[in-house]
């Protein structure tokens, strides 16, 4: 038994060594995605451009206009409309939001102790507009206050943000890359090794030994761990440099927690493997197989709670779903496994099940 | 220890087709064994599932005490098997293939160099012990295959077509190899589409279709050759083909090279049909009486078993 896994085990480093092109492929590819995706996909919204009609142009309007301008999130369009270029400016997408002051803006807030602001707003993205709403509603408020002490509020609310202070979205992404990166070459990894011996013809080689089907299993999945956590190793580095990922767990247990997320993947992959015929099938299977769940239902982007019951439970099956809430606790939160057990535990489970099937399913003899 | 291999009654088949119908055969321990026959006859189904790669659909395949039905594993540890398609692999070298295969089979560790020794003092490659396997000739590439199939002293050898593209200097040697096998006392089925091959086997089953047409010593093969056979040597083939085909009393016509082989009926004189040609190609052709080559029996038995089929 320890003979022929070994006899395995040395053969996969021997072709993962002369390969020298798909090693550089398996390390480059993950740095790529890291930095394409990690920069790409962000929900932070910045410099959002916006124009001003000012008809009042008094010191209040101006100071007013100053508050909007003076932070990352938006930008002043220095030019002077009126409200018949509102309609050009949204069209050709120059700007995203208008404020018009009335033309006795000064002039109500003095006699009536109050005048109207009012804000258009192109909300074609309504996560845009529905941030530039608030945020603008926020600045309006905030110098409401300042410049009218009068009315005392009942309570304010003093929010404090925790884990992500500055709400940085690729805290929340960079670590959910690291999980469908991990997914998409691990699971890639086994399904074409297999695959690749059936249309070589070496398979038929192997399977006229005495070897066992788990030995063969065994044999190509441990090769992988090692490459696995080899590539799971400088994704998190360069999500460090990159992104500045904090680092507030124990690493040792993200390690070994991101090992098991390693060997679920490689499992997925064997599975795969017993199914296809040869490696272009195992590979679009592999790549239509992880992908899209990943991404859609694992909480990657998309909150699991808001989900239809339905995909709820699908959730639970996808690896990346516990892999999420492990890395994420204990990057961003500093969580221990006290914490993370229940994840963990399911996704050995989700693991050795996978392992346990392609075994099953592992055809030892040429018949279809 | 040489070890025999019966088949009876064994059939096959992939979905609609049948592949294999009721064959059967016993291979003695120790004997060369030769399997001939077209593309299609059935050959490698047959080795397929001798060694238990594929399974019977009926029949019972037995090797030495073990049947193929019931002792999958421990007839895969005493056969010896190289498929039509023998893939090395090809990023390994010489010595990384055989150890390979002497850890698949669980050879002891300190039996290895021995091993090694040996199969290199016959495939002599040991001098190319390092290099990669994806970089070695043909001949060279089914020795190195032969030699991880060897690694773990098989009881029984099957070999499905293995000179098959090979250079005739390679295919003789890799024959002289099995000759001394044999002497070691392996049993070796071997499948070949060269007749020069399967006239070094012991014993020979002609294949066709599915089924064993004939089955045999090569020499005593040449006596199913019913017909008459003459040799007519002419400078233009396919117009003697052709004007031999149309005579009733000629059974079948072959062209061998320059020459043509006329099966005739067994009491038909050869002089009507030399004047036939003669006058069609109007010069004098003479007829050559001849003793049937254990192709021309090979061609014989399967347009028989067309005709049959037909």
């Amino acid at each position: 038994m320890r003979r022929r896994v070994f006899g395995i085990i040395r053969k996969e480093f021997i072709h993962i060594f002369r390969d020298v092109r798909t090693l550089l492929i398996l390390i480059a590819m993950p740095i790529m995605m890291i930095v394409l995706y990690g920069y790409a996909i962000t929900l932070d919204i910045r410099n959002i451009a916006f124009a001003v009609i000012d008809n009042a142009n008094t010191a209040q309007s101006r100071e007013l206009i100053d508050r909007f301008a003076e932070n990352d999130f938006f930008i002043l369009n220095e030019g002077a409309y009126t409200a018949q270029d509102v309609d050009r400016l949204f069209a050709e997408r120059t700007v995203s939001f208008v404020l018009v002051f009335g033309k006795d803006f000064q002039h109500e807030i003095i006699e009536r102790g109050s005048a109207d602001l009012q804000l258009l707003i192109d909300a074609s993205d309504s996560n845009v507009g529905t941030y530039i709403n608030n945020y603008a509603t926020e600045i309006i408020n905030k110098y409401n206050t300042s410049i009218n002490r009068v009315l005392p509020m009942a309570f304010t609310v003093e929010p404090r943000i925790l884990y992500n202070p500055s709400l940085e979205s690729s805290l929340f992404f960079v670590p959910g890359l690291v999980a469908l990166i991990l997914m998409l070459i691990s699971a890639l990894l086994t399904s074409i090794t297999i695959s690749r011996e059936k249309e070589t013809g070496t398979m038929e080689q192997i399977l006229v030994s005495p070897v066992r089907p788990i030995e063969i299993l065994i044999g190509k999945v441990v090769p992988y761990i090692a490459l696995g956590l080899f590539n799971a190793a400088m994704i998190l580095v360069f999500a460090k440099i990159l992104f500045a990922i904090p680092f507030q767990g124990s690493l040792w247990l993200l390690f070994l927690l991101t090992l098991v997320y390693v060997f679920t993947a490689l499992a997925f992959g064997l599975m795969i493997s017993t199914v296809a015929p040869n490696q272009m099938a195992a590979m679009l299977m592999t790549l239509m197989a992880t992908i899209l769940p990943t991404i859609m239902l694992s909480g990657f982007i998309f909150p699991i709670a808001s989900m239809p019951d339905i995909l709820q439970y699908i959730s639970t099956v996808i690896p990346a779903t516990h892999y999420l809430k492990i890395i994420r606790g204990i990057l961003l939160k500093g969580v221990g496994l006290e914490s993370l057990y229940l994840p963990a535990i399911i996704l050995t489970a989700i693991g050795v099940f996978l392992v346990a099937v392609a075994s099953k399913r592992f055809n030892t003899t040429l018949e279809g | 220890m040489s070890l025999p291999v019966t088949v009876s009654g064994f059939s096959k088949s992939y979905g609609e087709v049948q592949a294999v119908k009721e064959l059967s055969m016993d291979v003695s321990p120790g004997e060369l064994f030769g399997l001939i026959g077209p593309d299609g006859a059935g050959k490698t189904t047959t080795m397929r599932t001798l060694v238990t790669l594929l399974r019977a659909d009926s029949g019972k395949i037995s090797i030495g005490d073990y049947d193929a039905e019931t002792h999958v594993r421990e007839i895969r540890s005493i056969v010896g098997y190289m498929p039509q398609r023998f893939s090395l692999y090809p990023d390994l070298s010489i010595d990384q293939n055989l150890n390979f295969f002497a850890d698949l089979f669980n050879v002891p560790k300190d039996e290895i160099p021995k091993r090694k020794e040996r199969l290199y003092r016959f495939s002599r490659l040991e001098e190319f012990a390092d290099r990669l396997a994806g970089r070695l000739s043909g001949g060279m590439k089914q020795k190195l295959a032969l030699s991880c199939t060897l690694i773990h002293d098989p009881s029984v050898l099957v070999l499905d077509e293995p000179t098959t593209g090979v250079d005739p200097v390679s295919r003789n040697e890799f024959w002289n190899i099995l000759a001394e096998l044999k002497q070691q006392g392996v049993t070796i089925i071997v499948s070949t589409p060269y007749m020069d091959e399967a006239l070094k086997c012991d014993r020979v089953s002609i294949m066709h279709n599915g089924a064993v047409l004939a089955a045999g010593k090569p020499d005593e093969l040449t006596d199913l050759h019913e017909p008459q056979l003459f040799e007519l040597i002419t400078g233009d083939i396919v117009s003697t083909t052709h004007i031999l085909s149309a005579e009733p009393d000629v059974i079948s016509v072959q062209g061998f090279g320059d020459s043509v082989h006329i099966a005739v009926a067994p009491d038909i004189s050869s002089d009507s049909l030399e004047s036939t040609v003669s006058a069609s190609l109007q010069r004098e052709v003479t007829l050559k009486q001849i003793t049937p080559t254990l192709e021309d029996v090979f061609i014989h038995l399967v347009n028989e078993g067309s005709r049959d089929d037909g």
